[in-house]
């Protein structure tokens, strides 16, 4: 649900019926809800769930899907591990900020600092080339306690930063990524200084070897689907919804009772999950992590990346990082090789010069001329979801 | 305006299609081949003049090798190993290039090298990187490097201070791989010598305030031992002089350069006399290093006065791979099976002594030690002192003597008392 439409939803109704949307909505989560139960009381309930579930689903969802699953079948091993799985795993990253940013209304620069701890925490619970420090736990054991570090990180991210607005929120998760990096760089007890660690590759499974280009493929393209959807589910949530109305007007919701602090926070942890499954990825991808994996430079990418694609809507920040990715590796071949970085900024500069929502205005905006021009312009606004 | 927006559109569209397609168009007999180097950030100057020395060594050979067109493609990385291993990746994978050449920097060409093992039809040509565990370390049965490393360029230096007098040193360095080795290489025959370290220390690259530093050195030391590049051996150096220091100075490899021979403060006087090593020098009095230097000056009409260590470097690689080339007659069939054979045998003369490998595929060459002296127009200049000749990885010691004191860290040598 996009800001605009919020801000109508809230002052189209009266006084009353505003406290009600709100607090009805913890019951809109799956089984008996109000507005759904005359819909649903001539079906069994299990029924009503798995046709509303389906009646999500669009033909492009299935367009989608398929142009996924059929992706590494045409393309080169190129293709698919440098260009697709990167994408992924930088798009997961930079999902994490669109939540944070587009419905919560936090920017914050530190969230590949999250996603960089969880790749030196897989460093260094797992097995690397530095087995002084490497614990050599398994995968999946290194993979749980990772994650849940640094959502804890980046839930202490959050609780120093929740309380500040705006550019003071950008300053601070700025110097916690920067003193990380810092750190990374002068710690060698646990880090490893300057060199970080290297020769850390994906897990073999059973019969399958996720450092295989197509296997790799599948496994962070599965996780994004995955994040994709509940980042969709979790902005309609009752917490979603709450999210939206902090980003909008927190003094209001703080009035109507909700705990402000406590939505961003979670807000902060949720975003920490996203950020940490895409570092754990990135560093599967590069087989190696360094303070060079996570400088200011990285930290700007993200979002670049997340601005880039647009922030309306999660999809915004896969479809910015593919543009990212694709622009790093062939820019070199559209110009004279000093000065393909001018072709790089030139490129980010005329999106955001001409579409400020990024790709995805762009593509707003194409749709809304080509569509009637006689169509309700409220029509027009909704598909904005 | 939206007409212009969609001539704008059109014009990009066309032009990608454009590139794309003359990506494509390669006339029969051409070879691709790969050239890594770091062109955006901080070595990028340093990196563009090693593309400089790899397009020297093609053209003299008039852009041919082995009867086919050799076409360069450029790859760029911005000196994080992260992105040279993409940019290689690109170039191996999506421009199918038969032959790498790159990357500039050491922990680069470790990552370059772990890679080159999951590529095992492509020959990988070391550019300028000189971390030893490269070839020390698992070394790639495809990857070459025809250049010596820095523990190699520090060879000797440490015998030529202990003549000079210095017995106790203070050792000032950049906390990376490259410092490490230049360390090692230096402190390997020092130590043994009876020469002592009395203190190190490790500043992170780019550090702009040394005085922290500049107040832990002992008074009672003979010499400091300097291991910085560009930007922070300038820094140290004004600092230092601020804070009164007087002791003499003996610098890495990449220490004494240009900029530092420029410096014009009050120490000015008092550089001249500072020992450095390396792989070769400016004022080499031979013929084929005076060659090298009239065909980079013709060539490149915006190169530097002289080229530098990086252009020597990427040249010495490429002008291996080509020679390569032409042995063979640019067969390179059976998984480059006979290509890798003749580089193995590679032997010619290069601008700065012989170019030859060892059998972990790594330069043997002769190292320069050279010390700062004041030329007739009063400018400073590297003069060469001494030539210590077919330095190996080993730094002269027996293998497994190396071997029992492992590759060069924070502490490894160490000989404070």
């Amino acid at each position: 649900m996009s800001a605009a439409q919020w801000r109508r939803a809230m002052n189209t109704q009266s006084p009353g019926a505003r406290v009600s949307v709100v607090t009805q909505a913890p019951a809109r989560a799956p089984s008996t809800t109000a507005s759904y139960d005359s819909a649903a009381s001539y079906s069994p309930e299990s029924t009503s769930r798995w046709s509303r579930a389906w009646s999500h689903v669009r033909w492009r969802h299935v367009l989608v899907i398929l142009a996924l699953l059929l992706y590494p079948v045409v393309a080169s091993p190129f293709f698919t591990y440098q260009i697709a799985a990167q994408s992924m795993a930088l798009g997961l990253i930079a999902l994490s900020l669109t939540f944070l940013g587009g419905y919560g209304g936090m920017v914050s620069l530190s969230q590949m600092t999250v996603a960089g701890v969880s790749g030196y925490l897989i460093a260094i619970f797992g097995t690397s080339s530095m087995g002084a420090i490497s614990l050599g736990w398994p995968w999946w054991l290194a993979v749980v306690f990772s994650v849940l570090i640094s959502m804890v990180f980046a839930t202490l991210v959050g609780w120093l930063s929740v309380r500040t607005e705006g550019i003071h929120t950008i300053m601070i998760t700025l110097a916690i990524g920067v003193a990380f990096f810092y750190l990374t760089q002068q710690n060698y007890a646990l880090f490893n200084g300057f060199q970080g660690f290297s020769k850390i590759s994906a897990p073999i499974v059973g019969e399958v070897d996720f450092t295989d280009p197509v296997a790799f493929y599948f496994l962070s393209v599965g996780c994004a689907l995955v994040a994709y959807w509940t980042v969709k589910y979790l902005v309609r949530a009752p917490f979603g919804m709450a999210l939206q109305g902090i980003r909008d007007n927190p003094r209001r919701m703080n009035s109507l009772g909700f705990n402000v602090t406590a939505h961003r926070l979670a807000a902060h942890a949720f975003a920490g999950l996203l950020a940490s499954v895409g570092g754990i990825l990135l560093i599967w991808y590069n087989n190696r992590i360094s303070p060079g994996s996570i400088n200011t430079g990285a930290l700007i990418n993200i979002l670049v990346i997340a601005v880039l694609g647009g922030m309306k809507h999660p999809i915004g920040a896969f479809i910015g990082a593919l543009a990212f990715v694709l622009l790093q590796n062939f820019a070199i071949d559209l110009v004279d090789r000093q000065r393909f970085n001018l072709v790089i900024g030139g490129v980010f500069l005329l999106i955001v010069f001409f579409s400020p929502d990024g790709l995805l205005g762009l593509w707003q905006k194409l749709r809304t001329r080509w569509s009637s021009a006689s169509a309700d312009p409220r029509v027009r606004e909704s598909r904005r979801v | 305006m939206h007409l212009s927006k969609r001539t704008l559109a059109r014009t990009v569209i066309s032009a990608a299609i454009l590139a794309a397609t003359t990506g494509f168009a390669f006339a029969e007999g051409t070879l691709k081949v790969g050239l890594l180097s770091i062109l955006e950030g901080p070595f990028a100057v340093p990196g563009q003049d090693g593309i400089r020395g790899a397009e020297l060594a093609l053209k003299q050979k008039g852009g041919t090798a082995g009867g086919m067109k050799i076409q360069l493609i450029s790859g760029s990385s911005d000196g994080n190993p992260d992105k040279a291993v993409a940019a290689t990746r690109k170039l191996v994978e999506q421009d199918k290039v038969q032959i790498m050449i790159g990357p500039l920097s050491g922990d680069e060409g470790i990552a370059v090298k772990n890679y080159a093992k999951t590529q095992a039809g492509i020959t990988f040509i070391n550019g300028s990187s000189g971390a030893q565990a490269a070839t020390l370390n698992d070394p790639s049965s495809n990857f070459f490097r025809f250049n010596t490393e820095g523990a190699q360029w520090m060879v000797g230096l440490g015998d030529h201070a202990l003549s000079k007098g210095y017995k106790k040193m203070f050792l000032i360095a950049e906390d990376y791989g490259f410092p490490y080795s230049q360390v090692q290489g230096f402190m390997a025959s020092y130590c043994a010598k009876g020469g002592k370290v009395l203190d190190k220390a490790w500043v992170p690259l780019g550090t702009k305030d040394y005085a922290s530093v500049i107040a832990k050195i002992p008074k009672d030391v003979d010499a400091l031992l300097v291991v910085l590049g560009g930007s922070d051996a300038v820094n140290f150096l004004t600092q230092y002089e601020q804070a009164g220091g007087t002791k003499p100075m003996v610098g890495g490899s990449i220490t004494v350069d240009q900029t530092v021979l420029n410096y014009k403060g009050k120490r000015r006087e008092s550089l001249v006399g500072t020992a450095s090593a390396g792989p070769m020098a400016d004022s080499l009095d031979t013929a084929e290093w005076k060659k090298f230097v009239a065909d980079y000056k013709a060539n490149f009409k915006d190169g530097f006065p002289s080229p530098s260590l990086f252009a020597y470097l990427y040249y010495i690689n490429t002008k291996a791979a080509l020679d390569g080339l032409d042995a063979v007659k640019g067969d390179l069939s059976g998984g480059q099976k006979k290509y890798r054979e003749a580089l193995q045998k590679t032997k010619f003369v290069g601008p700065a002594g012989e170019v030859v490998i060892d059998a972990n595929r790594n330069g043997v060459g002769p190292t320069y030690i050279t010390e700062v002296t004041k030329a007739a127009d009063g400018s400073l200049f590297n003069k060469v002192v001494k030539t210590v000749p077919n330095v190996t990885q080993t730094l002269g010691l027996p293998e497994a003597e190396f071997k029992k004191m492992g590759l060069g860290t924070r502490d490894i040598p160490d000989c404070r008392k």
